[in-house]
C-alpha cells in the first residue's frame, strides 16, 4: 500500500503532458550501473498485520514493573489533555514556522514555550528546544566558549555520567581542555573546583540536583567563576523546580536540561526535549530557533522566528550550531503540561516528590543493611548503601515485580553496594511500603 | 489570540494530583528553595484545551493543506504509525531497563523494533549497519562527520576538510565546521551538478570527506555520481550522503551501490513520521562493512538464542551520541510505514513523487524561469526572477499570496545560488486535482505579477495575521512574554 | 548607489576614511543595500589588535550575516557605540554616523590597496 492517489490513466496523462511515455523514463539519470542491486523488503502489509506484530512485540517488554528508576528520566503522570492536544494534526504535521502567517498557532505556542521555560528557571531568554538535555549540555559548552573566547570547561562529576560520556564524544576533536572534578559524599567539592578555576577558564558545569540526588545552593561556585570571567552551566531537573531554588536565583548564565519530565512519555529514551536557557545578553550566541514577538502591517501583534542569522541555513559554517530539526513537538507537550499543572500546581507536584522520597527514606534508614546517605537534602532521588552487592539485590527484586533502583556500580568504580532511588508522584505509600519490605527480606536473607 | 499566561485567574487549577498519602515531610532550608514561585498561568483544563485547539486552527499543515515545501518531503503520514507508535509497553518503557538486569536484557520487543528497522534500513540503502541514534538529520550528519574523523585517525592521521557543493543544505557545512572541519565550497556546473573539474581540483589526501545530497536541492540526480566517488576513494576520502532527498530513488538506487560510504535518512521526510511543526524527527545513520567498529555505542545486537543484547565493547567506537537509543518512538513509526507499504509500495512512492514534480516543472515552465530546464526528480527549483524585473514581485510576494489561497507555499529563496528560488516538492501523497489546482494558482500568480502586482504585495489578508516586521523583531527583541 | 567621494573602498565593500594614522571604517551604501534593514552590529573589543582580512566586525540583517574584514592592519581604538542601540544608523547614515571602528594603523603603506571612489565606481559596474 503506498497512499500513492493516481489511477493508471491519471498516471498517463500527467506522462503524456511531461511529454515521456513511461515513468521509467523518468528515472533515465540513473544508468544501469547505478541502479540498485537488490531492494530486499517483504511484500506491504495490512493494518491489522502490522498492528498484531507489534503488539506481539510489546507484549515482549515487561514493562509492568513497579518503578522506582530515574537516573535522569522519570516516570511522571501525564494528564490525558495533553496527549489530546498534541494530537492535533495542524501540530503534528505542519513543518517549522518559517512562513509566519499561516504558522501562528506554533509561533506563539513556542513564544509561550519559551516564556515558561525561563519563568522555571528563572532566566531570560530560551530557544524552541534542543534533542535532549545531553546535546543541549553540549551546545551550552560551544556557547560558553563563543562568549569568553576560552577553551577550559570545568565539570563537576555530579553530572549525570550518561551527559559526560556525550560531552566527550562530541569534543573529542576540538580544542578543548576538560577538568573533572570530585564529588564528597554525594556534593560537589568546593575546594577541588575553587582550584582549577581560573581566568582560561569558559565554564563550570554543575547539576542540580545531581546524579546522586544531592540539592545544593551553588550561589558561592558562580560568584567565583564571574570574578574571573567564567560562566556557569546548570543542568537541571525541571519537576524539581517547583520548589527548589532557581539557576537564576544563583546568578548562572545558561541553564539546560532533560524536559521529559514535563508530560514526555519515557519511550524507551526518545523523543525527548532538551531546553536551553540563558541570560539575555547573550541571547545572540544561542543556537537554535527563537520565536520573538512583533507586530504586523495593522499594528497588530504577532510572532515570528527571529535573529535567523545564527542559523545554519542563513551562516552555513560560521553558525552558532548545525541544528535544523528540533524537538517541537515534544516542547508543546512540556507547555501543555505545564499550563495544565499551573502555579501552584507544580509547586504542589514537586511538594509530593519530595515528601514521597522523604517518606521512603525514613523507612529504609529502619531497614537493617540499608544506609541511607544524608550528607545533603535530596528532592526525590536519593542514594543508598546496601549490605550485599546492589547488582544482585536488583535481580531478586525483579522477581518480586519491582525495579528498585539503578545499581550505581554499573557508572562507578567501588559503589558495587550502592543504589539510587527515586519516587515519583505515582508510586503510593502502599508501593513504598512494599519496597521497604521487599527490599528487607532480600537483604536479610 | 491572546497568551494563556492573560487568561490565567489566580487559583484556577487544570488537573488533579495524585493523592498525598504519605506523611509531611520536614521542608528544605530556605537557602536551598525558590523565593518567588514559578509564574505559571493558572488555568482550566477547558481553558488549555480550547486555546491550543484555537492556536492549532492558525497553522497549515499536511492534514489541512497542500504543503509543497521543497526539501522537506511534507508527504502523508498514514494515521497507522501515530496508532502504532502509542501502543503500551512501548511509550512507557523506561529507557534504562536493558540495563537493569547483569545478566538478562529486558525490553526485548524494543530491542528488536531497532533491530529490525535496521535491517529494513539496509536493505534500502544498501549499507552494512545502521546506527539509530542521532535524532534528527542534521545531528546525523554530525555523527557522521565524527565518523570520518575516527576514520582517518586510524589511517594514519587527521585530514582538514570536507567538501560540499554550494547547493547544499546550511546543516552540512555547520555539521562539518561543528565537528572540527574547515569546508572547502564547491560551485554547481551548468548542468545543475557539482562542477566535476573544480572538484578535483581541490580533492586531495588532506579532504576528509564529500557530502553530497542525491538527488541535489535542485532536485537533479548526478549522472557523474561514481566518477565523484571513484575520484574521492582514489585519494582515501570518505562519501558521504546526504539522505534528505532519498524520498526521490527508493528501490532505485541505493547510495552504498554507487560508493556512498557514510549515509544520513530522515526518517520524519521519507519514512511516514510527521514533522511535529519542527520536530522530533530522526537520523540514523548508515556505514559501509568497514565503518561499522565506529559507530557509536550501544549496538543492538543478537545472540545465538535468538536474544537481543545491548553491545558496549566496543573500543574503536566514537562514544556515546545519544543518551540512549535515539528518537525510539519515531523509530517505531518508521518500522511500521515499512512494513505497511513494504517493496512495491515504496518504489511507487518514488514512482509519483518524481512524476509530480516534473508535472509541476513542465507545467509551470512558460510562467516561470526555470534555471535547469531537465527532468528533475523528486522536486523542481523556478525562479522568480522574471516576475522581479517586470514588476518587482518576489517569491516572498508568491508565497503570501499562495498563503491566502490556502496552500503553503514552496520553499523560497533557496537553494541560495538560485536567486528568488521557488522549490516545489508536491510528493507522491498529493492528487492529481489538488497538483492542477495549485498549477492554475500558479499560473494567475504569473497572470497578475504582469497586470496587478499590487494584489499580490498586498498578500496575505486572509490570515490571522498580515505580514509582520521581521526587523521590529530583531531589533527591539521580545523573546518571553513580561506583562 | 551613493559612493562618497574622499574615501577609500575595499572589494569587501567597506569604506575607508583616513586621517593620519587613523581610519574609521565602515560599510558601504552598496552593502548596506544587499544587506537590507540592519539589525545588530557586533562591534570588536577596544585595543584589539588586528591584521588586515582578519574578521573585525559581524553585521546582521533580518535574513542575512555578513563578516566585516579588517581593510587596514592596525589596533582598534575607538569603537562607534550608539549602533548597539540603533544599528539602522548603517541604512540611515552609511558614512556619517553609521561608521564602525576607528583603528590606530601598524601599516599605513597597506592602504596602497584600497581603491578610491572612481576605481569603487567602476569596480561595482563589473557586479552587475
Amino acid at each position: 500500500m503506498s497512499y500513492v492517489p493516481h489511477t493508471k490513466r491519471q498516471e498517463q496523462e500527467m506522462l503524456k503532458v511531461i511529454g515521456l511515455k513511461s515513468k521509467e523514463e523518468l528515472f533515465r539519470d540513473i544508468k544501469p550501473e547505478l541502479r540498485a542491486k537488490s531492494f530486499d523488503l517483504p511484500e506491504g502489509l495490512s493494518e491489522f498485520e502490522v498492528l498484531g506484530r507489534i503488539k506481539n512485540l510489546a507484549a515482549k517488554n515487561q514493562a509492568e514493573l513497579i518503578n522506582f528508576i530515574g537516573a535522569g528520566f522519570y516516570d511522571h503522570f501525564i494528564p490525558a489533555a495533553v496527549d489530546a492536544l498534541v494530537s492535533r494534526p495542524e501540530f503534528y504535521t505542519a513543518y517549522t514556522p518559517y512562513q509566519p502567517e499561516c504558522s501562528q498557532g506554533w509561533l506563539q505556542a513556542i513564544y509561550e514555550y519559551q516564556t515558561v521555560i525561563c519563568r522555571l528557571t528563572g532566566m531570560e531568554a530560551a530557544n524552541a528546544s534542543m534533542y535532549d538535555g545531553g546535546t543541549a549540555l553540549f551546545e551550552a559548552v560551544m556557547m560558553a566558549i563563543r562568549v569568553t573566547g576560552k577553551n577550559k570547561i570545568i565539570i563537576d562529576s555530579g553530572l549525570n555520567m550518561i551527559y559526560r560520556t556525550m560531552m566527550y564524544t562530541y569534543t573529542s576533536n576540538l580544542n578543548i581542555e576538560f577538568v573533572e572534578t570530585k564529588v564528597v559524599h554525594g556534593r560537589s567539592c568546593r575546594e577541588e573546583i575553587f582550584k582549577y578555576l581560573d581566568d582560561k577558564t569558559a565554564a563550570v558545569i554543575i547539576q542540580n540536583p545531581n546524579f546522586f540526588g544531592a540539592v545544593d545552593d551553588y550561589s558561592d561556585i558562580v560568584e567565583k567563576a564571574h570574578s574571573l570571567g567564567a560562566l556557569v552551566i546548570m543542568s537541571v531537573y525541571p519537576v524539581s523546580l517547583g520548589i527548589l531554588k532557581t539557576p537564576g536565583e544563583m546568578d548562572a548564565d545558561i541553564v539546560t536540561g532533560e524536559g521529559q519530565s514535563l508530560g514526555i512519555p519515557l519511550s524507551f529514551g526518545g523523543p525527548y526535549l532538551g531546553f536551553l536557557a540563558t541570560r539575555k545578553k547573550l541571547v545572540r550566541k544561542l543556537p537554535g530557533r527563537i520565536v520573538g514577538a512583533t507586530t504586523d502591517e495593522d499594528n497588530k501583534r504577532g510572532f515570528v522566528l527571529t535573529l535567523q542569522a545564527r542559523e545554519q541555513h542563513i551562516r552555513r559554517e560560521k553558525a552558532t550550531s548545525n541544528i535544523c530539526s528540533n524537538e517541537s513537538l515534544c516542547a508543546l507537550r512540556a507547555l501543555v503540561h505545564l499550563c495544565l499543572l499551573g502555579k501552584k500546581g507544580l509547586i504542589n507536584l514537586a511538594k509530593l516528590n519530595y515528601n514521597k522520597a522523604e517518606y521512603a527514606k525514613a523507612l529504609l534508614d529502619k531497614v537493617k543493611g540499608v544506609e541511607v546517605k544524608r550528607s545533603s537534602p535530596t528532592f526525590n532521588e536519593f542514594t543508598v548503601h546496601l549490605s550485599k552487592n546492589a547488582d544482585e539485590v536488583v535481580s531478586i527484586m525483579y522477581k518480586k515485580g519491582f525495579a528498585c533502583g539503578f545499581p550505581l556500580g554499573r557508572f562507578y568504580r567501588d559503589m558495587d553496594n550502592y543504589l539510587l532511588i527515586s519516587i515519583t508522584e505515582k508510586r503510593t505509600k502502599g508501593e513504598i511500603e512494599k519496597l521497604v519490605k521487599a527490599l528487607e527480606e532480600v537483604l536479610c536473607d | 489570540m491572546r497568551l494563556i499566561f492573560e487568561k490565567s485567574i489566580p487559583d484556577r487549577r487544570g488537573v488533579k494530583l495524585p493523592m498525598d498519602d504519605v506523611p509531611k515531610a520536614k521542608s528544605l532550608r530556605g537557602k536551598y528553595l525558590r523565593k518567588e514561585s514559578a509564574l505559571l498561568p493558572e488555568v482550566s483544563e477547558l481553558d488549555v484545551v480550547r486555546h491550543f485547539t484555537n492556536l492549532s486552527k492558525m497553522n497549515f499543515s499536511v492534514d489541512t493543506n497542500f504543503y509543497p515545501l521543497g526539501s522537506c518531503t511534507m508527504k502523508y503520514n498514514p494515521k497507522f504509525c501515530e496508532k502504532a507508535a502509542a501502543v503500551d509497553n512501548f511509550s512507557n518503557l523506561h529507557p534504562l531497563w536493558p540495563q537493569l538486569l547483569k545478566d538478562d536484557y529486558l525490553a526485548q520487543g524494543a530491542l528488536e523494533v531497532l533491530y529490525e528497522t535496521e535491517k529494513q534500513l539496509c536493505a534500502i540503502t544498501g549499507m552494512a549497519a545502521f546506527t539509530m541514534q542521532p535524532m534528527a538529520g542534521a545531528h546525523g550528519e554530525l555523527t557522521g562527520a565524527m565518523l570520518m574523523a575516527a576514520y582517518h585517525k586510524t589511517k594514519g592521521g587527521r585530514r582538514k576538510y570536507i567538501i560540499i557543493p554550494d547547493s547544499s543544505h546550511g546543516t552540512n557545512p555547520a555539521s562539518a565546521a561543528l565537528a572540527g572541519y574547515e569546508v572547502i565550497v564547491i560551485s554547481t556546473d551548468s548542468d545543475g551538478c557539482m562542477d566535476l573539474g573544480e572538484f578535483k581540483k581541490h580533492l586531495n589526501k588532506d579532504v576528509a570527506g564529500v557530502m553530497l545530497t542525491c538527488p541535489n536541492t535542485l532536485g537533479i540526480f548526478n549522472p557523474r555520481i561514481k566518477e565523484i566517488s571513484d575520484a574521492a576513494h582514489e585519494v582515501g576520502a570518505l562519501m558521504y550522503y546526504d539522505g534528505a532527498n532519498l524520498n526521490a530513488i527508493l528501490g532505485k538506487c541505493r547510495p552504498g551501490d554507487i560508493g556512498f560510504d557514510i549515509v544520513h535518512l530522515n526518517l520524519h521526510k521519507t519514512f511516514g513520521t510527521p514533522h511535529g511543526g519542527g520536530g522530533p524527527g530522526a537520523g540514523p545513520v548508515g556505514v559501509t562493512e568497514d565503518l561499522v567498529k565506529f559507530l557509536p555505542i550501544s549496538v543492538v545486537a543478537k545472540d545465538d538464542r535468538g536474544k537481543f543484547y545491548l553491545e558496549y565493547n566496543k573500543p574503536k567506537s566514537i562514544g556515546y551520541i545519544a543518551p540512549f537509543y535515539g528518537n525510539f518512538g519515531v523509530i517505531l513509526k518508521t518500522y511500521a510505514y515499512i512494513l505497511l507499504l513494504g517493496k512495491e509500495g515504496l518504489t511507487e512512492a518514488s514512482d509519483a513523487a518524481v512524476l509530480a514534480a516534473n508535472y509541476i516543472r513542465v507545467s509551470l515552465k512558460n510562467d516561470y524561469d526555470l534555471p535547469y530546464d531537465k527532468i528533475c526528480m523528486h522536486e523542481c527549483v523556478f525562479s522568480a526572477s522574471k516576475q522581479k524585473e517586470q514588476s518587482g514581485i518576489m517569491a516572498l510576494d508568491i508565497a503570501k499570496y499562495l498563503i491566502d489561497n490556502g496552500v503553503h507555499p514552496p520553499t523560497v529563496y533557496f537553494p541560495l545560488i538560485i536567486k528568488e528560488a521557488l522549490m516545489i516538492e508536491p510528493t507522491e501523497s498529493e492528487s492529481k486535482e489538488t497538483i492542477d489546482s495549485f498549477i492554475e494558482l500558479m499560473k494567475k500568480i504569473a497572470k497578475l505579477a504582469k497586470e496587478n502586482p499590487q494584489e499580490l504585495k498586498n498578500a496575505p489578508g486572509n490570515m490571522p495575521v498580515k505580514r509582520l516586521d521581521e526587523t521590529k523583531a530583531a531589533r527591539e527583541l521580545n523573546l518571553i512574554w513580561n506583562p | 548607489m551613493n559612493i562618497e567621494k574622499g574615501l577609500f573602498y575595499t572589494k569587501d565593500h567597506d569604506w575607508i576614511k583616513i586621517d593620519g594614522n587613523q581610519a574609521t571604517i565602515g560599510i558601504s551604501d552598496y552593502a548596506q543595500h544587499a544587506l537590507g534593514d540592519i539589525t545588530f552590529v557586533e562591534l570588536p573589543g577596544i585595543g584589539k589588535e588586528i591584521k588586515q582580512q582578519e574578521t573585525l566586525s559581524t553585521i546582521e540583517s533580518v535574513k542575512a550575516a555578513s563578516d566585516i574584514y579588517a581593510p587596514l592592519s592596525g589596533k582598534v581604538i575607538k569603537v562607534n557605540e550608539a549602533l548597539n542601540e540603533t544599528p539602522e544608523l548603517i541604512n540611515t547614515s552609511t558614512y556619517n554616523e553609521g561608521w564602525i571602528a576607528v583603528v590606530e594603523l601598524d601599516k599605513p603603506s597597506e592602504k596602497e590597496n584600497l581603491m578610491d571612489a572612481t576605481r569603487y565606481e567602476e569596480y561595482l559596474k563589473t557586479l552587475e
